[in-house]
């Protein structure tokens, strides 16, 4: 039931539960309920909305930064990674396998924005060795969305 | 000059919806449900292998009975779902859509004068393949009371000594209705005294709600007598890749071969290696598939008792059926009627056989905001209806 809860809510946090309810062949009561608990739980830890901030007036400029650092004793990347998700303008810090260790996903309003953060705040932290900065020029498909494409129902309007 | 036309194509009637389609053709911001398809895309595996092997050009015919790789699949399918057992080598071929099946079995099979049972209501090309191949169709009608499930004292009650075939189209396309092994089970005993053979339409097997599917041939002493189709339209929403196969005993095999040898050739070759694909790697496709339509089917069914519109609980297909008599309207012109006022289509009952007057076929094969939509315009509809009935 969990499962099925989350697939849908992964999709569409907005579905209204009652409807849920029917299609999962359960009660209002019990969904929301089950929400309410994964909520408390953190299994769900919050309801985000997929902007495409292209179609806005905004200037925004997303940058994947591949970080590779000393790990620290008894702390591992934790501690390095906690300096750095501190950042309000570092939306995700992932630790990688393979050629670096962390993958570190910054928004900033224009390049030179993005850069001074690079060069000022992480590649002075002592536990960072080296760091490479990719800026996104554009963004086809997002959190399993495909931005920007209306699916037209291309069926004939009848057929037996 | 004379008729070019033979009387008995001639005498065959052109599908009743056909009016009813170029109105709503015509029409602006309809909402269907009147479609008899998938709503999914076929899955993009599906498809990257059917570019593949136009990438790789493969392009040419393969041999007439299909790809061996791909009968090899569709046998190993069948056992692993349907419980049946056909020799990839003779007993399977691949055809163009479920429906070339039909045709190829009523014109392998019967003799001037046999007759052929179709329980109605039902997909509509039995009927007419029957007469296109000399036989004679005697329509069964199956009654709302019963699920719409054939009963066994419906079956005896239209055997002559003319009687050859029994089609068995379950999952059901309108109605949604199911046989169950019992049901089946029934069915078998009577086929298996009057020597009859059955000829099961299988093409919505994988769209059961309740029970796992259960095929004819399955049951003792059916396997020798049952032509066994299937396909990937519905189960994989591959309806425009024309892909089917019939599975049966070899002797049965080997003549329906030789008709599609000389009338098709041989099933669509880009189409061929898409299903290897499909069958090798889309059984996850379709239990998604298969979930999703049974999410809407509860919806669907919610919001019918909710409004108060009649309808028996379906576990099969992606229809509903259900019964709008007490409106004092015909199918069709209730039918009409929510197209021209509401712009929502749906298809006569009458379209599967007489016996479907006081019904709709409603598909979700939809979107839940479509459905959601559509159900609202249907609410008002039956709402104005009830007022004028002064309800």
């Amino acid at each position: 039931m969990r499962e099925q809860i989350l697939t849908f809510l992964e999709k569409n946090s907005k579905i209204d539960l009652a409807e849920l309810a029917i299609m999962l062949g359960s009660s209002e009561e019990i969904i929301a309920n089950e929400v309410a608990k994964m909520e408390q739980e953190q299994v769900i830890c919050g309801y985000h909305t997929l902007i495409d901030w292209e179609k806005t007036s905004s200037e925004k400029v997303t940058a994947l930064i591949e970080v590779r650092v000393t790990p620290q004793r008894g702390q591992g990347f934790d501690s390095i990674a906690e300096r750095i998700y501190n950042y309000p303008e570092v939306q995700s810090v992932y630790l990688i396998s393979g050629a670096y260790d962390l993958l570190v996903i910054l928004q900033g309003k224009s390049l030179r924005e993005v850069s001074a953060f690079v060069s000022d705040k992480l590649s002075t932290l002592d536990t960072v060795l080296s760091t490479a900065t990719h800026f996104i020029l554009k963004k086809y498909k997002d959190y399993g969305t495909i931005m920007g494409k209306k699916s037209k129902d291309e069926r004939m309007l009848v057929t037996l | 000059m004379r008729n070019p036309l033979s009387e008995k194509v001639m005498s065959i009637e052109p599908s009743g919806i056909r009016k009813f389609f170029d109105i709503a053709s015509e029409m602006e911001e309809v909402i269907s449900l009147g479609v008899g398809e998938p709503d999914f895309d076929t899955p993009w595996h599906i498809r990257d292998e059917g570019i593949y092997s136009l990438e790789q050009g493969r392009t040419f015919y393969t041999s007439n009975a299909g790809l061996k790789e791909l009968r090899e699949e569709i046998s190993r399918y069948l056992k692993r779902r349907c419980h049946l057992d056909y020799d990839p080598l003779q007993e399977i071929l691949v055809t163009v859509g479920g429906s070339e099946g039909i045709d190829l079995a009523m014109r392998a099979m019967l003799n001037p004068g046999d007759e052929v049972l179709i329980p109605q209501p039902c997909y509509v090309s039995y009927l007419p393949c029957v007469v296109l191949a000399d036989g004679v169709p005697v329509t069964i009608e199956l009654k709302e009371e019963n699920e719409f499930r054939l009963t066994k004292e419906e079956l005896l009650e239209k055997i002559t000594d003319k009687t050859k075939i029994l089609v068995l189209p379950f999952p059901n396309n309108p109605t949604g209705a199911v046989m169950r092994r019992e049901d089946l089970e029934a069915i078998a005993e009577v086929i298996i005294e009057k020597d009859l053979f059955v000829l099961s339409d299988e093409i919505y097997s994988e769209l059961t709600y309740q029970e796992e599917h259960v095929s004819i041939a399955s049951l003792p002493g059916m396997w020798e007598r049952t032509l066994t189709i299937n396909g990937f339209s519905k189960s994989h929403a591959m309806t425009g890749w024309r892909l089917g196969y019939l599975c049966g005993p070899k002797e049965m095999i080997a003549q329906m071969t030789k008709i599609h040898q000389f009338a098709i050739m041989c099933a669509p070759t880009t189409s061929q290696y898409a299903a290897v694909d499909a069958l090798r790697c889309g059984d996850e496709d379709v239990a998604r598939m298969r979930e999703s339509y049974d999410q809407r089917r509860r919806f669907l069914m919610h919001e019918f008792a909710r409004m108060g519109l009649k309808c028996f609980e379906p576990f099969g297909a992606f229809y509903v059926f259900p019964c709008i008599k007490e409106f004092g309207l015909t199918s069709d012109e209730f039918a009409m009627r929510l197209l021209e006022e509401e712009h929502v289509a749906v298809v006569p009952g009458t379209a599967f056989g007489p016996c479907g007057e006081g019904f709709l076929r409603i598909s979700y094969a939809y979107s839940i905001e479509a459905l959601k939509t559509a159900l609202e315009r249907i609410e008002r509809f039956i709402r104005k209806l009830k007022q004028e009935n002064g309800d």
